[in-house]
């Protein structure tokens, strides 16, 4: 077959995009944690592997797990920043295993702020 | 059925090489052996930029990222990750302070610090299909550049602030233009693919992951300049980026993406490749296009410039893998897109081998303006060992080092050049405290002089003249008067050599000689090598204080060079210690001293 116009390209893309779909970095959200040396004592290790987890046993595959540094607020590590869509960013402080479960559970798949676990709303 | 896993699995050079193919097999039988070939696919990919991890794969949907594979490792991957959905923590990477880092293209700086434009595709699509191309937007500038007119795409490329990323950095919009107004009845195009710079895969990579990309911007330029063939001049060292060209020729063939009537627009343009014997001096472009005219690879006396006057004494233009790659993303992007990245005068962004004492070898893609720190230390995680950065070498045999002091300097072609080393083609090797300056001159001075094409003196005589000088300093018999002739030559070649290569030459020997010059002064006045890498300026010692007696040294040593009882100290015979250093490597008690020569000759 030639392609011989913008439609017979496009109906190829589509066919190839099918294939590619699974593949491509297409992301609804992302969750930070901080893994600076305070963040990593207290324990952000543990923090960020428990979220890879639950995510990974909730078949999302669509939501980014970052790694930053210190966010600054290490009386409060481990910290995790997660981000949905185009909403404002949220900071979570304390967040130990249960915790992370539960942000997984209630914020990233239920939709739901966890206003105890909140440390203050980002960008302000 | 649905397909529920895809594992790319890297087939760049570097994973190859590293036993990829085994790898593949072995899961491959896995995925057999439980009846999952119907909903796990694996696909080969080009370079996924991270070879010193190789092998290595990632498995999507989930992004996870397994390095350093084994073919014994397939069955555990495909029990536990396919089936049980467990991934594998064994095989994930590691950072360099031991942290775990699952997902490969979000988390870990070597990916995330990179913008990719030339390398957008590699590792991410099926480099023999042009469907998983086309679904990335492939063609689509092809087919928007044949709905404007040549002048409008150049007019865009000009915008863009594209320059040459094979060397020298010429404006691309303009050698367009000037090819385009030169009057003729045959226009040509060809892609300089000879990359012959030591260490450099930059131009492979691309060509091997992403080979329509590289077609595509030929098409563009071809219709820009008015050509309606054009060539990739390869070198046959490159066997697997041939054969996947030759495939991606086939498919656009086709498609009608190559040949009559594209588009249904009246434009026709094929290409053909012409396999080079990789002699570097066949990068240069008037002894490239002598070469594909299947003459002898020799250079010819600029100008005329081959925008006049090129393969067939026609107008031609000839640009670099990279540069072409580029094309295809600032048409379909526009020149805005491009021209928003990078620095005042270089924009976007330029591919770097980084290759040597850095702890992430591989490709990096960053913007003009990232400075030599971030890549080196940031993207490539530093230096492995604990040891001192020393000097990194841009632009390859044609280009310098830049020492410490100037690791903050943001890369583009007019900082590197005011530097006293070039851009290049964007080889980058990391030195670090046991590289010397002079064996790192005299080891491009040894490749140059090797392949100059013996055409004219200066570059003949005068490359063998001051590698002759290098022997003799590195060897501890140089003068001072050495090291003026060794300045007086340079700039004699560089100003007398008839083609870039003697001209670029010296550029090792004159940057080293800037920045360490009190490296070559050791070598003559003190007949010392501070990096204690020169093995005529250096001696090995055993410290009778720490020696155990453990014979292991002993052992290793090739020349019987060493004699002690067992648990009594050993000695080394300095008549008949080669230098090899094996020694030095074994003793677990660090009793064994890499010393300056003369040190030891005096007190023994
Ligand atoms: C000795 C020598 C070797 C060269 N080798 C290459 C090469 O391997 N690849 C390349 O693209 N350009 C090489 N060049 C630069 C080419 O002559 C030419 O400038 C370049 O291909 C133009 O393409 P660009 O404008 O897209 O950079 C070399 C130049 C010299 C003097
Ligand atoms: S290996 Fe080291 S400790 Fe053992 S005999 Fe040799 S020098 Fe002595
Ligand atoms: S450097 Fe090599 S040759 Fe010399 S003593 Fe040690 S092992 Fe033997
Ligand atoms: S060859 Fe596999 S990452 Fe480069």
């Amino acid at each position: 077959m030639k392609i011989k116009s913008l439609e017979d390209l496009e109906k190829i893309k589509e066919e190839g995009l099918k294939n590619l779909s699974g593949r491509q970095g297409k992301k609804r959200g992302r969750i930070t944690v901080a893994m600076g040396t305070c963040g990593i004592s207290a324990g952000a290790k543990d923090t960020l592997m428990t979220i890879i987890d639950e995510l990974d046993k909730n078949g999302i595959d669509d939501i980014a797990v970052v790694q930053s540094g210190c966010m600054g607020l290490c009386e409060v590590e481990p910290t995790v920043e997660v981000q949905i869509g185009d909403q404002e960013p949220v900071i979570y402080g304390n967040v130990g295993i249960e915790e992370a479960k539960r942000i997984v559970k209630e914020h990233v798949i239920g939709g739901r702020i966890l206003g105890d676990l909140l440390v203050k709303k980002s960008a302000q | 059925m649905p397909l529920e896993n895809t594992i790319l699995i890297c087939a760049g050079g570097g994973c190859i090489s590293a036993g990829e193919i085994s790898v593949k097999e072995a899961l491959e039988n896995e995925i057999k052996k439980y009846a999952l070939d119907g909903v796990v696919k694996v696909v080969e990919t080009g370079c996924m930029d991270a070879c010193s991890l190789g092998p290595l794969m990632v498995i999507y949907p989930e992004g996870v990222f397994y390095q350093k594979l084994k073919p014994s490792d397939a069955k555990e991957i495909v029990e536990e990750h396919l089936l049980k959905g467990r991934v594998v923590q064994r095989l994930l990477y590691k950072g360099p302070s031991g942290e775990i880092k699952p997902r490969a293209t979000e988390e870990i700086p070597f990916f995330t610090r990179q913008v990719r434009i030339a390398t957008r595709n590699l590792g991410v699509i099926d480099p023999a299909s042009i469907e998983e191309y086309i679904a990335r937007d492939g063609y689509f500038a092809l087919r928007k550049a044949l709905s404007m007119t040549p002048e409008m795409v150049i007019e865009e490329i000009k915008k863009s602030g594209l320059r040459g990323r094979g060397g020298a950095g010429f404006p691309t919009g303009l050698k367009w233009e000037l090819t385009r107004k030169s009057k003729s009845d045959e226009k040509y195009l060809i892609c300089n693919a000879d990359e012959g710079d030591p260490g450099a895969f930059m131009d492979r990579s691309m060509m091997e992951g992403d080979p329509h990309s590289l077609l595509e911007g030929m098409a563009i330029g071809g219709y820009a300049i008015g050509a309606h063939q054009g060539y990739i001049y390869v070198r046959a060292e490159y066997p697997l980026a041939i054969e996947r060209l030759k495939i991606a020729i086939k498919q656009a063939r086709e498609y009608g993406l190559l040949g009559k009537d594209i588009f249904g627009s009246g434009f026709d343009f094929d290409v053909d490749l012409r396999i080079g014997a990789g002699a570097f001096v066949c990068g240069e472009e008037t002894a490239l296009i002598q070469s594909v005219e299947g003459k002898r690879g020799q250079p010819v006396q600029k100008p005329p410039y081959p925008a006049q006057s090129g393969l067939w004494k026609k107008p031609t233009v000839i640009n670099n893998v990279e540069t072409l790659v580029d094309v295809p993303y600032i048409i379909n992007k526009g020149w805005e897109a491009f021209a928003s990245i990078g620095t005042e005068k270089s924009k976007g962004t330029k591919v770097f081998a980084l290759v040597g004492k850095v702890n992430n070898t591989g490709l990096v893609e960053v913007p003009m303006g990232t400075t030599l720190r971030e890549l080196i230390f940031d993207i490539g995680g530093g230096i492995p060992g604990g040891k001192r950065f020393k000097a990194v070498q841009t632009g390859g045999p044609s280009g310098g080092c830049i020492p410490e002091e100037y690791l903050d300097t943001p890369i583009d072609y007019e900082s590197l050049t005011s530097l006293g080393t070039i851009m290049g083609s964007g080889g980058m090797i990391v030195m670090d405290e046991d590289t010397c300056m002079v064996d790192v001159a005299r080891f491009f001075l040894q490749f140059t002089a090797d392949e100059s094409c013996g055409k004219c003196t200066p570059c003949r005589e005068g490359t063998r003249k001051m590698l002759s000088i290098l022997d003799k300093i590195v060897e501890g018999n140089g003068t001072m008067e050495d090291i003026e002739r060794l300045e007086t030559l340079a700039v004699t070649i560089k100003d007398t050599a008839l083609c870039g290569l003697g001209q670029t030459a010296p550029n090792p020997v004159l940057s080293t000689l800037r920045y360490f010059r009190d490296e070559y002064e050791a070598h003559v006045k003190e007949k010392r090598c501070p990096a204690k890498s020169c093995k005529a300026l250096i001696a090995y010692r055993i410290d009778p204080a720490k020696c155990t007696g453990c014979t292991a040294c002993a052992r290793a040593c090739p020349t019987g060079a060493i004699t002690g009882e067992v648990r009594k100290v050993h000695t080394i015979d300095q008549e008949k210690c080669i230098k090899c250093g094996s020694c030095f490597e074994v003793c677990r008690f660090d009793a064994v001293e890499k010393l300056d020569a003369v040190e030891v000759t005096a007190d023994t």
